[in-house]
C-alpha cells in the first residue's frame, strides 16, 4: 500500500491538533504558543502542497510559498510583542498575562 | 497571448492600493531619517494620503473590472465599502493628534503603521482569490498586531498586543486550514471558480467543513461570539485612540470580506453557511447586551456594545437576499459613524492626571459639558436604537430582510436583546444627566469636536438623507444578485 493523499491529510490534521492543543491546553510558556502557531501553519502547507500534487495544480504551492513567507514575518512581530511584554512584566508565563479579566 | 498578458497586468483598478503601499514606504523613509523632527509632518502627510486614494477610489468610477488574472475586483460594493474604511482611518489619525501632544506619545510610525493597516484592509474588500484575500488580511493583521502593543511601555498595552497576536494568529490558522480545504475540494482559489466548480448538486463533506474553518476565521476577525474572547481585553489595554480605530476601520473591512466569500465564492452553498451565520449573530446579540451590563470601564463596554452590533449586522447577512446585504451596508455606514462619535467623546474624558475611563467619571457631565453630554446622549439612544435616531434605521433594515427571508426567530431575538442592550446605553445617559456633578474635564481640542459635531448630525440627521444614502447602497448590494 503506497503513501496516498489521505495519508498526508491526515498528517496535516493531526498536527493541526496538536497546534490547537497546543495554544489551549498550554498553561507555561507564551514561547510555546509562537510554537504552535508555527505548527498549525505548517499544518496547512502540508495539505496545500498535497493537494497540489494530487490536483496536479500549481497554484497550491505557489499559495503554501506565501504563506511561509507570512508566517516568518508573524513570528518576527510576535516575538518583538513578546520581549516588549517582557520589559513590563518580567515574565512571559501564560498565568502572567492577566492585568485585565471580565 | 501578449494582449491576455497586459489585461492580466491592468494597474488601473489597483491604483488606491499603489498610492497607499508607495506612499507608505516614503512616509517610512521620512520618518527613518528625520527621527522625531517629523512628526507632525507624517501625521499630516498619512491623512493627505488616505484622503488621495479615497479620490482614486471614486475615480475608478462604478462598474466592476477584475485585474491580477481575475484575483482583484473593484464594483459598487468595494468602493463603497473603502470608502467607509477611509474615513474611519482618517477620523482615527485626526483622534489621535490631540493624544499623541498631551501624553507625550511620540512615534512617526504609529500614522505609518495606520496606513499600512488600511492598505491591507482595502485589499481584503477587493480580493478576489483566496491568496488575495489571505495577504491583505494578514497585512492588516500584523499591522494591527503592532497598532495595539504601539504604547510599548505600558503593560497593559503590550498584554493587549500580546492577546490580540494569539487570537489573531490562531483564526489565520482556521483561515487557512479551510482555505487549503476548499482549494483541495474544488481544485480553485478564485472564488468566482470556487463558485461555478459548486454549481449544482450536493457540496462535498470536505468543502463544507472548509467552509465552517472559513467562516470560523472570519468570525475572529469580526469579533462574533463564540470568538471574540479578545475584544474586552484589546480594547482596554490599548491606548485610547488606538482602540478608536479598532473599533471602526477594521470592522468594516471584515464585513466586507465576510460578504465577499459568502456571497461570491459559497452563493452555491448558501443553505449551509446561513446556519453558522444565525448561531454566531444570535450568539454575539446575546452577549453583547448581556455582558456589558456589568461593565464599568467605557472602553470595555464599547467593546461588548461592538460585539452586539456586528451580531446584528451579521442578521442582515444570514438573510441571503439583496436587502440584506443593503442592510448591512447601511448598518455599518451607521455603525461607524456612532463608534466614531462615541471615541470622540471618550477621548475627550480627560482630566490633569490623565485618561478617565470609568463611567462614572461622566457623572453629571451635563452640567459642566452641555454640549458634549448632548452628543454623547444622542449617539447612546441611537446605539440603543431608539427612532428616529440613525441607529434605529439600521436595525430596521436588518431586521425588515430578516422577515423577509422567514427568519422570524432571529428578528424577534434580535429585537429582544436590543431591549436588553438599551438598559446600559441608557445609564449612561442616565449617569451623565441625574447624578451628581463631578469634576469637569479638560478643555476639548477642535478635532475632536468635529468629529462629535458630523457625526451627532449624522445620528440626528440620518432620517433626512436615507434616501440618497441608500439608493447608493442599494447599487452596491446589487454587485452580487446580478448575472
Amino acid at each position: 500500500m503506497g503513501v496516498g493523499l489521505s495519508h498526508y491529510l491526515a498528517l496535516a490534521a493531526i498536527l493541526f491538533t496538536i497546534g490547537i492543543f497546543g495554544i489551549f491546553v498550554n498553561r507555561k510558556n507564551v514561547i510555546i504558543i509562537l510554537m504552535s502557531v508555527e505548527l498549525i501553519l505548517l499544518a496547512v502547507n502540508i495539505n496545500l502542497v498535497a493537494f497540489s500534487s494530487f490536483l496536479g495544480d500549481l497554484v497550491g504551492q505557489i499559495f503554501a510559498l506565501l504563506i511561509l513567507t507570512v508566517a516568518a514575518a508573524e513570528a518576527a512581530i510576535g516575538l518583538a510583542i513578546l520581549v516588549a511584554f517582557y520589559r513590563n512584566r518580567g515574565s512571559i508565563a501564560v498565568e502572567d498575562i492577566n492585568a485585565m479579566k471580565g | 497571448m501578449q494582449e491576455q498578458f497586459l489585461n492580466a497586468l491592468n494597474f488601473t483598478p489597483a491604483m488606491p492600493e499603489i498610492v497607499l503601499a508607495v506612499g507608505a514606504m516614503t512616509l517610512l523613509m521620512i520618518g527613518a531619517f528625520n527621527k522625531e523632527k517629523a512628526n507632525t509632518t507624517i501625521t499630516g502627510l498619512a491623512v493627505a494620503l488616505l484622503i488621495v486614494a479615497g479620490i482614486f477610489v471614486f475615480q475608478n468610477g462604478s462598474e466592476t473590472v477584475t485585474t491580477f488574472d481575475n484575483s482583484f475586483i473593484i464594483d459598487p460594493f468595494s468602493t463603497f465599502m473603502k470608502i467607509l474604511t477611509l474615513i474611519g482611518s482618517v477620523a482615527a489619525i485626526a483622534m489621535s493628534l490631540a493624544f499623541v501632544r498631551r501624553e507625550g506619545f511620540d512615534c512617526f510610525e504609529y500614522p505609518i503603521l495606520i496606513v499600512l493597516a488600511t492598505l491591507g484592509m482595502m485589499m481584503m474588500i477587493s480580493a478576489n482569490d483566496m491568496i488575495a484575500l489571505y495577504l491583505g488580511l494578514e497585512l492588516q493583521s500584523l499591522s494591527l498586531y503592532v497598532i495595539a502593543s504601539i504604547n510599548r511601555d505600558s503593560t497593559r498595552a503590550t498584554e493587549a498586543g500580546i492577546k490580540y497576536f494569539v487570537l489573531g494568529a490562531l483564526s489565520s490558522g482556521f483561515l487557512l486550514y479551510g482555505m487549503s480545504l476548499v482549494y483541495g475540494f474544488t481544485g480553485h482559489t478564485n472564488f468566482t471558480e470556487i463558485a461555478n466548480a459548486m454549481q449544482g448538486g450536493h457540496q462535498s463533506i470536505g468543502l463544507i467543513v472548509g467552509l465552517v474553518f472559513i467562516l470560523t476565521g472570519l468570525a475572529f476577525k469580526i469579533s462574533a461570539v463564540p470568538f471574540h474572547m479578545w475584544t474586552p481585553d484589546v480594547y482596554q489595554g490599548a491606548t485610547t485612540p488606538v482602540t478608536a480605530f479598532f473599533a471602526a476601520a477594521p470592522k468594516v473591512a471584515a464585513i466586507a470580506l465576510f460578504i465577499r466569500v459568502t456571497y461570491d465564492a459559497f452563493e452555491p452553498a448558501v443553505k449551509d453557511w446561513q446556519q453558522v451565520v444565525v448561531f454566531i449573530s444570535i450568539a454575539s446579540m446575546l452577549l453583547g447586551s448581556f455582558a456589558a451590563i456589568g461593565q464599568h470601564n467605557i472602553k470595555r463596554l464599547m467593546a461588548y456594545s461592538s460585539i452586539g452590533h456586528m451580531g446584528y449586522a451579521l442578521v442582515g447577512l444570514a438573510a441571503g437576499n439583496q436587502v440584506g446585504v443593503e442592510g448591512v451596508l447601511l448598518y455599518m455606514t451607521i455603525y461607524i459613524a456612532m463608534t466614531l462619535g462615541a471615541f470622540a467623546c471618550i477621548l475627550a474624558m480627560r482630566h490633569q492626571d490623565g485618561m478617565a475611563e470609568d463611567i462614572e467619571m461622566l457623572s453629571g457631565a451635563s452640567k459642566n459639558h452641555p454640549l458634549m453630554a448632548l452628543i454623547l446622549a444622542l449617539i447612546m439612544f441611537s446605539l440603543a436604537g431608539i427612532p428616529p435616531l440613525a441607529g434605529f434605521f439600521g436595525k430596521w433594515y436588518v431586521f425588515i430582510a430578516a422577515i423577509e427571508a422567514n427568519l422570524y426567530a432571529l428578528a424577534i431575538i434580535g429585537v429582544l436583546s436590543s431591549v436588553v442592550g438599551a438598559y446600559y446605553y441608557l445609564r449612561i445617559v442616565k449617569i451623565m444627566y441625574f447624578d451628581e456633578p463631578r469634576e469637569s474635564f479638560e478643555p476639548m481640542p477642535t478635532e475632536l469636536k468635529v468629529i462629535m459635531g458630523l457625526s451627532g448630525l449624522f445620528v440626528l440627521g440620518f432620517i433626512g438623507f436615507a434616501g440618497p444614502i441608500g439608493q447608493v447602497a442599494k447599487a452596491a448590494a446589487r454587485t452580487f444578485f446580478i448575472g
